[in-house]
C-alpha cells in the first residue's frame, strides 16, 4: 500500500505514536491501523473487536486481537499497561461512555480518541433545512441502522474533557482528506484528540 | 489426511526410576502411545503437540491400516489444514491413565502380572503433561512450536503453560477452563456414580470378568447430552419417534436411541476405570491453584490463542474469557475468538472453518518469527 492511500486518520494517529510503543486499539475493526503500527512503527499491539468476521481478518494480518466489546474487558488491564490506547471512531458506539473514557485513561499513559462531529455543517444543513437526521461521510448511517448511540460534537467533547480535567495534548480536525484549523466545530467532519492523562 | 499412520510406543520410568506423581506415589514403567504426522525439520523447531479430550486418544489424524475411520481431529490435521503437516511436525499421545495404549488402570502391573484396576494411583492433568514432556525429551525436541487441544486437551495446554513455560512458543486452549465449575464436577460425578453402582464394577477389579458396561454406557449418555446444545439436539432429533416395542419404557424417541447407541459403542472402546481416573483428574485440575503457578505463568513469553464457542454450555465462553484475563494479567500476548456455533461443546470437533482460519494464521505468525 502506498502512503497516500492510507486513511488520513491513520496517518495522523501513527504520526502521534513513537516507534516501539505498546498500543491497545479499542474497536480495532479490520486491524489496518494496528498493522501499520506494528509493521512500520514496530509497536507491540493489541486489539479488541466485537465482530467475529473482523477478528478473523485481524488474525490473518498476524495481529493479537480479543473478540469482545469495549464496555467490558478494560478493567482486566493493569494501570498504565499501554503507552497508547486508541479509541478511533468507536467511543460514540459505547454504552458507558464516561466509564470507558476513564478506563482508557487509566490503562493507557496516553489516549488517542477519534470522533465524528455531529455539528459538521452538512449535518446542520440537513437538520435545519431538510428536517432530517443527518447522514454524512463520517456519520454514514440512517437513523434506523446506526450503531452510534452517542451524538456528540467537537465542542461537546472538548467541554467533556475540560469537565474531566483531561489534558488535550493535541487536536486534529479533519474534513475529507484534509486537516483544517478554522471553526472546526462547523467545518470538520471528524476530529482526533491526543489526551495526555488527567491534571 | 489420507495417509496410513501407525501408533508408536515410548516406555520410560523403568524401576527404580519410577515416575513421581503429583498427588504422591510412583509408577513405572510407563508406556505412552503416540502418533506423529509430518516431518520434524533440521532445527527441530516445527513440532506441535496436540492434546486430546476425555475420550480421545493418540490417533488424531490419518488412517490406521485396514480401517476406514480417520483420527478424531483429521479435519484439522493434515496437508494444508489448520495444523499443516507439510510445514509442521504434529505429535499426539494418549494420556497417562488412558486405555488406548498408554499406561492406565487396565494395563498390567509388572509386579503383580495383573491389571492395576483400583490399585492404580490417582493421576492428575499435570502428571499427563509430565509424561508428554518425557516424550518430547525423548524425541529430542528442545522447544515446542505450539501445544493445542480442546476440552481436557485445553486443560493440558494450560498445564504446559504453567509447568513448562519455557518449553513452548505458543499455546491454543480451546473450549476449556482454568478449573471445573460445580456444574462440571456434578456431571462428572453422576457419570462416576453410574459406573460404580454397576455390580460388574467390583470395586474396579473387573478385569477377567464382565465389564461394568451399563454403568459406563450411562456415564457416556450423560456426557453426550452435555456435549450437545438444546438447538443442536432439536435440529438433529426434534421429537422424532422410534419404535422397538420391547418394554413399557423402551426408547420412544430418536434421541433416546441415539444416546443408547453412543453409550453402547463407547463401552466397546473405553475402559470404565479410565473414565473414573480421568474425570477425577479433570475435576481436581486448577491451572492457577497456587501462587507458584501464577508466577510460573509469567515466565511464559509466547503467544496464546483462546477459542470458545457460543453455544457451549459445558465449557461456557466466560471460562475462556477467564483464561484471556489471566493471560492479560501475566502480560502474555493473547488473542481470543468466540465462534458462532450451535453445536455446543462438540463444536471444537465440528466447526472446522473458523478454527482453521484462526489457527492457520496464528501458527503462521509464530512460525515465521522462528529461525528456520
Amino acid at each position: 500500500m502506498t502512503d497516500n492511500k492510507v486513511r488520513i486518520d491513520y496517518k495522523i494517529i501513527s504520526a502521534l505514536i513513537p516507534a516501539g510503543c505498546s498500543v491497545l486499539d479499542l474497536g480495532c475493526g479490520d486491524g489496518e491501523l494496528l498493522r501499520i503500527l506494528s509493521e512500520k512503527k514496530f509497536c507491540k499491539t493489541q486489539g479488541i473487536e466485537i465482530s467475529e468476521k473482523l477478528v478473523y481478518v485481524c488474525v490473518e494480518k498476524g495481529l493479537s486481537v480479543i473478540h469482545g466489546d469495549i464496555d467490558s474487558g478494560l478493567s482486566e488491564y493493569q494501570t498504565g499497561s499501554f503507552d497508547y490506547v486508541i479509541l478511533n471512531q468507536s467511543l460514540q458506539q459505547v454504552l458507558h461512555f464516561e466509564k470507558v473514557f476513564d478506563e482508557a485513561l487509566r490503562v493507557g499513559r496516553n489516549v488517542i480518541i477519534g470522533i465524528p462531529n455531529f455539528a459538521y455543517w452538512r449535518g446542520r444543513f440537513q437538520i435545519f433545512f431538510l428536517g432530517k437526521t443527518p447522514v454524512t461521510s463520517t456519520l454514514p448511517y440512517c437513523w434506523y441502522e446506526s450503531p452510534n448511540i452517542r451524538w456528540l460534537s467537537i465542542s461537546d467533547f472538548i467541554n467533556f474533557c475540560n469537565r474531566k480535567n483531561a489534558i488535550i495534548g493535541a487536536a486534529f480536525y479533519i474534513n475529507g482528506v484534509y486537516t483544517i484549523k478554522i471553526f472546526p466545530n462547523f467545518f470538520a467532519s471528524s476530529a482526533i484528540f491526543l489526551i495526555k492523562g488527567k491534571s | 489426511m489420507e495417509e496410513i499412520v501407525e501408533k508408536k510406543y515410548f516406555v520410560f520410568a523403568h524401576p527404580p526410576d519410577r515416575l513421581q506423581l503429583e498427588l504422591g506415589g510412583q509408577i513405572g514403567p510407563v508406556t505412552i502411545a503416540y502418533e506423529t504426522y509430518g516431518k520434524l525439520n533440521k532445527k527441530k523447531n516445527n513440532a506441535i503437540l496436540i492434546l486430546h479430550a476425555l475420550s480421545g486418544d493418540a490417533h488424531a489424524a490419518g488412517f490406521h491400516k485396514g480401517e476406514n475411520k480417520p483420527g478424531w481431529w483429521n479435519d484439522m490435521i493434515g496437508p494444508n489444514k489448520a495444523f499443516d503437516t507439510t510445514r509442521y511436525f504434529v505429535i499426539c499421545s494418549n494420556v497417562l491413565g488412558g486405555c488406548k495404549g498408554s499406561t492406565g488402570p487396565s494395563s498390567i502391573n509388572p509386579e503383580t502380572k495383573k491389571a492395576y484396576g483400583s490399585s492404580f494411583p490417582l493421576i492428575t492433568i499435570r502428571d499427563m503433561v509430565n509424561c508428554q514432556k518425557h516424550l518430547i525429551d525423548y524425541l529430542e525436541i528442545e522447544k515446542l512450536l505450539c501445544v493445542a487441544g480442546g476440552s481436557m486437551g485445553g486443560m493440558q495446554v494450560l498445564a504446559w503453560m504453567t509447568d513448562f513455560p519455557e518449553k513452548i512458543k505458543s499455546a491454543i486452549p480451546i473450549s476449556t477452563a482454568l478449573h471445573h465449575s460445580a456444574q462440571q464436577i456434578a456431571f462428572n460425578e453422576v457419570g462416576r456414580e453410574a459406573i460404580m453402582a454397576d455390580p460388574n464394577w467390583r470395586n474396579g477389579n473387573y478385569y477377567g470378568y464382565s465389564i461394568p458396561s451399563s454403568g459406563l454406557a450411562i456415564a457416556r449418555m450423560i456426557g453426550h447430552i452435555t456435549y450437545m446444545s438444546d438447538i443442536s439436539m432439536t435440529r438433529k432429533f426434534g421429537r422424532m419417534k422410534y419404535k422397538n416395542g420391547s418394554s413399557k419404557f423402551h426408547a420412544d424417541f430418536e434421541v433416546e436411541k441415539y444416546l443408547h447407541y453412543r453409550g453402547n459403542s463407547f463401552v466397546k472402546r473405553f475402559d470404565a476405570n479410565s473414565y473414573l481416573y480421568i474425570t477425577k483428574a479433570m475435576d481436581m485440575f486448577d491451572a492457577l491453584e497456587t501462587q507458584e503457578k501464577v508466577n510460573s505463568l509469567k515466565k511464559f513469553k509466547g503467544d496464546v490463542l483462546v477459542i470458545a464457542f457460543k453455544s457451549d454450555w459445558l465449557y461456557p465462553p466466560y471460562q475462556s474469557k477467564e483464561i484471556v484475563k489471566v493471560c492479560k494479567q501475566a502480560g502474555i500476548n493473547v488473542s481470543y475468538c468466540e465462534i458462532e456455533s450451535s453445536y455446543g461443546h462438540d463444536a471444537f470437533l465440528i466447526e472446522v472453518e473458523g478454527q482453521t482460519l484462526l489457527i492457520k494464521n496464528f501458527l503462521n505468525r509464530i512460525y515465521s518469527g522462528t529461525e528456520k
